[in-house]
């Protein structure tokens, strides 16, 4: 008995003098180098606290992969554009066709593969416009808070917001050509004014930190402050912001082409595939149920990262790591 | 101690703030600078004390160029100065220190960045390195380790932070200094050695400090005199020694007699007890005559109705009471 909670108090022991070992030492840093190092392992560190970040970086890189190599990934890379085989049309998930064939005898693995090319090229271009336009819009309306400029600019902002932006994609798509870039192009005129509502938030809080007064009365130029004193605290909502927004966009893209607004076929895009899928439900349900999943792993892939994103910006808390 | 070369001179400056309108529809205004003149001299420490409200940061920001000036003039150096009125070399002159630490340092750059910029500004160190070169050599005279110029400011505590923020202060050599309340948010022991710090610094380099605090004890010993404001007006100006031996302005004397003293040859020391009543009154509607007749023990008809002008007493020493006009002292019971 007695030897029994000898050992067991050993144990214990041993336990704690391992954590004692692990526990982090406090490094000098002493060159510009190692700072960056430093910073990024602590970045890291603090991404991957919460695994699902991890998780969700993981499926990012996947489907980024997938549509980037999608040539070489897909098992019937030729399925992706019109082709029909008859003789394979709507088979049941099987060793050949690992996700089933739809009406037309395509594999729908193949087709999702390609299809992410799509939902990615619209998600990146949409952000790549808007994000900036945004933020810019939103930085300069925090800074001259209280000018006409910011009334300006934020009133404008409220006109956007107030229409519907799916509605307005529709009434764009079905006027100009309907196509990829033109679903696109209204996308993104509807999503700007979310950035500078956002950005112009944090802008104006943070205009009348010390910080920024501080670089003021010193003789900072404008550009220094909205730039490098005011847009590095207002990094962490932006890209988090992002990252969710990818999932909406590729979700919005794929109500647009479910209703017939988006990629024309045969160029194989999500939402065309649960809407041609969804008239053959439920017998033939692999044709609609794939895609739907590729659709919600993509949006919760991105969802995670961006949990992650925020919590590696967020300053302040970084003494105790 | 003071020369007679005067670096800052404050002539009747006045700081309104409109505050809506009153029940009459007339505009209402928070006077909270309302006619204040005071000299600085170059290399002295002029304290200036006050209640939470009593205008001590307005005058600081307005010093500073936060704010534009309602009337009156700021002269540094014999120049006049508002808030867009002023040259890159004044602005290099003049510094100043927040009282917050943790928002006064961006959190999203390192301390190098920080210091960094008001060399780039103003234009000193040509290369990165030089400036590198010059932010260790700030580090080290705020007596901060190197490599502190590689962590952020959230890694480091409130009193290193502060010393950042005297470092930054200094990096471009400044004469003026504003220090608004620079210890009220540290813990004690790090009080002492920022003051001693700043106090060495004021020494090797003959900077001029406006040292801005509630704390009357601090003032005893860095300030060379002490300005003590009440409702965005001064009430008495002194030479410390003589602002705490000898204060005239019953609201001086009401707060030096409840600093709280430990042994019995201080109790000894402070001027008779006089009893602190009432809180300051709102700035958007100061009392007729003298802002501080309603607390005031001593209160006199004359109070309540005229606004004492400030009387000079004997050289560097101004009060503002009726009281001590045409040669009366302080009566010795309150009546």
């Amino acid at each position: 008995m007695t030897t029994m909670r000898a050992r067991k108090q050993a144990r214990e022991l041993q336990r704690a003098l391992s954590y004692e070992a692990k526990r982090p030492t406090v490094r000098v840093v002493s060159n510009p180098k190692e700072m960056r190092r430093e910073n990024a392992k602590k970045a890291w560190h603090r991404f991957s606290r919460n695994k699902l970040s991890v998780v969700g970086l993981a499926i990012v890189i996947l489907v980024i992969l997938a549509a980037v190599f999608a040539q070489y990934i897909a098992p019937y890379p030729e399925h992706a554009g019109a082709y029909t085989d008859f003789a394979n049309s709507t088979k049941a998930p099987c060793a050949q066709f690992l996700l089933g064939t739809d009406n037309m005898g395509r594999d729908i693995l193949s087709r999702i593969i390609f299809s992410f090319q799509g939902a990615l090229k619209m998600a990146i271009l949409v952000l790549v416009i808007a994000v900036p336009v945004g933020t810019c819009l939103g930085l300069l309306a925090g800074y001259m808070n209280g000018t006409w400029v910011d009334t300006l600019i934020m009133r404008i902002a409220d006109i956007f917001l107030s229409v519907p932006a799916l509605l307005l994609a529709l009434a764009v798509a079905s006027i100009l050509e309907p196509n990829l870039t033109n679903s696109m192009l209204a996308i993104t005129i509807m999503w700007w004014p979310w950035y500078t509502r956002l950005v112009y938030g944090v802008a104006t809080s943070c205009k009348n930190e010390y910080y920024v007064v501080s670089a003021q009365l010193t003789g900072a130029s404008k550009g220094h402050i909205i730039f490098k004193e005011i847009l590095p605290n207002c990094l962490s909502p932006i890209l988090t912001k992002m990252s969710l927004d990818v999932g909406w966009v590729i979700l919005m893209g794929a109500t647009l082409s479910y209703v017939g607004l988006g990629e024309q076929p045969p160029i194989p895009s999500l939402g065309q595939m649960v809407s041609d899928g969804a008239r053959y439900m439920p017998d033939q349900w692999w044709m609609t149920i794939f895609p739907c999943l590729a659709i919600i792993i993509i949006i919760m892939g991105f969802n995670f990262m961006g949990d992650g994103i925020g919590d590696m910006l967020s300053k302040g808390d970084s003494k105790y790591e | 101690m003071p020369q007679d070369d005067v670096i800052l001179q404050l002539n009747h400056l006045k700081q309104y703030f409109p505050a809506g309108k009153g029940k009459d529809g007339q505009k209402l205004f928070v006077k909270a600078v309302d006619d204040v003149s005071l000299d600085v001299h170059r290399g002295e420490v002029i304290g200036l004390v006050g209640e939470s409200g009593s205008g001590k940061s307005t005058i600081a920001y307005s010093i500073i160029g936060m704010y534009e000036p309602t009337d009156g003039e700021i002269l540094f150096e014999g120049q006049k100065i508002g808030r867009k009125h002023r040259s890159m070399q004044m602005k290099k002159d003049m510094q100043i220190v927040f009282q917050d630490p943790g928002s006064s340092l961006n959190p999203h750059q390192s301390i190098a960045e920080i210091l960094e910029l008001p060399l780039k500004v103003h234009k000193i160190g040509k290369t990165h390195a030089e400036r590198m070169e010059r932010v260790k050599e700030l580090l080290t005279m705020v007596e901060l380790p190197e490599h502190y110029m590689y962590k952020s400011p959230a890694s480091i505590g409130g009193g290193e932070k502060q010393m950042v923020a005297i470092a930054r202060a200094l990096a471009t050599d400044p004469k003026f200094i504003i220090l608004d309340e620079p210890t009220s948010a540290l813990d004690v022991s790090i009080q002492a050695k920022i003051i001693n710090m700043l106090l060495k610094l004021q020494r090797e380099k003959n900077l001029t400090y406006l040292f801005i605090t509630h704390d009357l004890s601090l003032m005893r010993n860095i300030a060379h005199r002490v300005a003590i404001l009440y409702l965005g007006k001064i009430a008495e100006i002194a030479p410390a020694d003589t602002f705490f031996q000898r204060p005239e302005h019953p609201y001086t004397q009401m707060l030096i007699s409840s600093i709280p003293v430990v042994s019995e040859e201080e109790e000894a020391l402070k001027p008779a007890k006089v009893e602190s009543t009432g809180e300051i009154p709102s700035p958007v509607n100061i009392p007729p005559g003298c802002s501080f007749h309603l607390r005031c023990p001593y209160v006199m008809d004359q109070c309540k109705a005229e606004d004492p002008a400030m009387i000079p007493l004997e050289p560097g020493h101004q009060v503002r009471c009726h009281l001590c006009q045409a040669g009366r002292t302080t009566p010795a019971e309150p009546n």
